[in-house]
């Protein structure tokens, strides 16, 4: 029974993984810009969560903090792009990398600075340990079980949002050829600003929960960014689904390695499972990939 | 007044000059024709018009309004739109995704999605089909339909018979009139001289990026044309 809880864990696990990775897949598709700071960015909605819930009397549920996080980092997002990344989008890869590496350090250090380096956690009571106890040795939290759910939402509606609305065709119509796009009148520079900020409001949500459900401190945006990484490539690229699938094949690759060769071995095997993965199919799962 | 005039204009890829000193106007509602060989500056000029490519000197003017710096996204909105060389549909978006994008800034006017289906009837039952799978007239039948979709004054027509078969080429230049009928200004640049030639009310022949011959094409001698269009 125990590595069926580990399975099951690491499927939920995933769904948090896949709120993380969407939003890098996302900056990606639309300006082929290799996010190196979407880890930390990641990070920081929990730290602005943890503001706006303060630490007096006027206590706040933190579940009820997320949408106006979501809308901060939303035009934190859209400034951001319009403010500095845009300059970097058309001059090149290296360029991209060069400035989000450098944005990293800087949200990092500024955490670190501002709020220390030590662990600290959104509190929501009761709701951190309640579960379902299906049988002696398998219980399911209610909290990782939430995420997953959210993680199913959140890529459904950014499906319907891709598919059905004027902004998302021009994503998509942006990813195919941005000359062209702008050609039919789309303004790039305001496109990517959206699309950053809607990848910053998809992390918001990743972010907080995993504030709630465990503790963060500001170093943990590296490995963020690298199970994101992982996520979607496992997925394949241009698939939001995959990234879910990606994201859960990850989850499941690091419990079940944790439970079989104990907590040490978790991190690793993930890993393991990942270039696994990329030797045998590079593409990816569900990759969606259409030239002209 | 004209719809569209450039006056003296210069344009530098970097270093390299594509374009010297080039005067057109363009009047509303006629077919202006720029033909000449690769390389000779046409398409260089068209996305000048476009917004893709600022001048150095000289000026742009749509409308009496000059026009030199200003993005392409806000030149559609005044009613410039373009059928990229090479057709450039959207591939990843369907058929009728791709007509959606052509109305991207909303402008008022007669073209909607179901007058380009009737413009255009081979591109009804596609309609759902990604725009990859689509045969090379299939595309720029769409490509222009795309562009219509933006109700432009004036439409930019970049090497729109090159590769095509020539069935589809006449296909394509049969709809011209039914655009000059909506409003429609078209400026059409091409390498294949016969067609463009029956329906252009002015010619302007581009050599090594400059105008070596202009004119109204009834007037103007077929040597005239070839020794403009070869430089000899």
């Amino acid at each position: 029974m125990e590595w069926l809880n580990a399975i099951i864990q690491g499927i939920l696990l995933g769904g948090l993984y896949a709120l993380f990775a969407v939003g890098l897949s996302l900056v990606f598709g639309t300006m082929r810009l290799v996010n190196l700071a979407h880890g930390d960015l990641t990070v920081l909605p929990a730290y602005i969560g943890l503001i706006i819930v303060g630490t007096g009397v006027h206590r706040f549920n933190p579940l009820y903090v997320i949408p106006i996080v979501m809308v901060i980092m939303f035009i934190f997002g859209y400034a951001l792009q319009r403010g500095l990344l845009n300059f970097v989008v058309q001059k090149g890869e290296v360029q991209g990398v060069i400035v989000t590496f450098g944005l990293s350090i800087v949200i990092m250090n500024a955490l670190q600075e501002a709020f220390t380096p030590n662990s600290q956690r959104l509190q929501v009571g009761s709701l951190n340990s309640a579960s379902i106890t299906i049988s002696d040795q398998l219980a399911i939290g209610w909290l990782p079980i939430i995420i997953f759910i959210l993680a199913v939402v959140v890529i459904a509606a950014l499906q319907l949002y891709m598919g059905r609305t004027m902004m998302g065709r021009a994503f998509r119509a942006v990813s195919d050829d941005q000359e062209a796009a702008r050609l039919m009148g789309v303004n790039t520079k305001h496109v990517w600003g959206v699309a950053m900020g809607v990848a910053l409001l998809i992390a918001t949500i990743g972010g907080v929960m995993y504030g709630i459900r465990t503790t963060f401190h500001p170093m943990l945006g590296a490995d963020r960014l690298i199970f994101a990484f992982e996520a979607v490539i496992i997925g394949g690229m241009g698939s939001s689904w995959g990234t879910l699938l990606g994201g859960v094949i990850l989850g499941v690759a690091q419990l079940l390695g944790s439970f079989a060769f104990g907590p040490a071995w978790s991190i690793l095997c993930g890993h393991v499972v990942f270039v696994i993965i990329l030797a045998l199919r590079p593409q990816g799962f569900l990759a969606k990939t259409v030239t002209a | 007044m004209s719809l569209l005039e450039l006056e003296g204009v210069n344009v530098f890829y970097e270093d390299f000059q594509a374009l010297y000193d080039i005067t057109i106007s363009v009047e509303e509602g006629e077919v202006f024709a720029c033909i000449g060989a690769n390389g000779a500056g046409k398409s260089t000029m068209l996305k000048t018009v476009a917004g893709l490519l600022i001048p150095r000197e000289g000026r742009v003017l749509f409308d009496g309004q000059p026009i030199n710096t200003m993005p392409p996204y806000k030149r559609v909105e005044l009613g410039i739109s373009s059928v990229p060389e090479g057709r450039r549909v959207f591939p990843s978006l369907t058929v009728h995704e791709n007509l959606l994008m052509g109305a991207y800034r909303k402008r008022k006017g007669p073209w909607t999605a179901d007058a380009i289906y009737e413009l255009f009837p081979l591109l009804q039952p596609l309609r759902r089909r990604q725009a990859s799978g689509l045969s090379g007239g299939e595309q720029q039948a769409l490509a222009i339909g795309r562009a219509l979709m933006a109700n432009p004054r004036l439409i930019l027509m970049d090497e729109v018979s090159l590769g095509l078969a020539p069935v589809v080429i006449k296909r394509i230049y049969e709809a011209f009139p039914t655009l000059l009928e909506n409003g429609c200004t078209i400026l059409v640049v091409e390498q294949d001289v016969q067609h463009v030639l029956t329906v252009a009310g002015h010619v302007a022949c581009f050599l090594e990026g400059r105008i070596a011959l202009q004119g109204i094409p009834s007037e103007l001698s077929n040597e005239q044309i070839t020794a403009a269009y070869f430089g000899v």
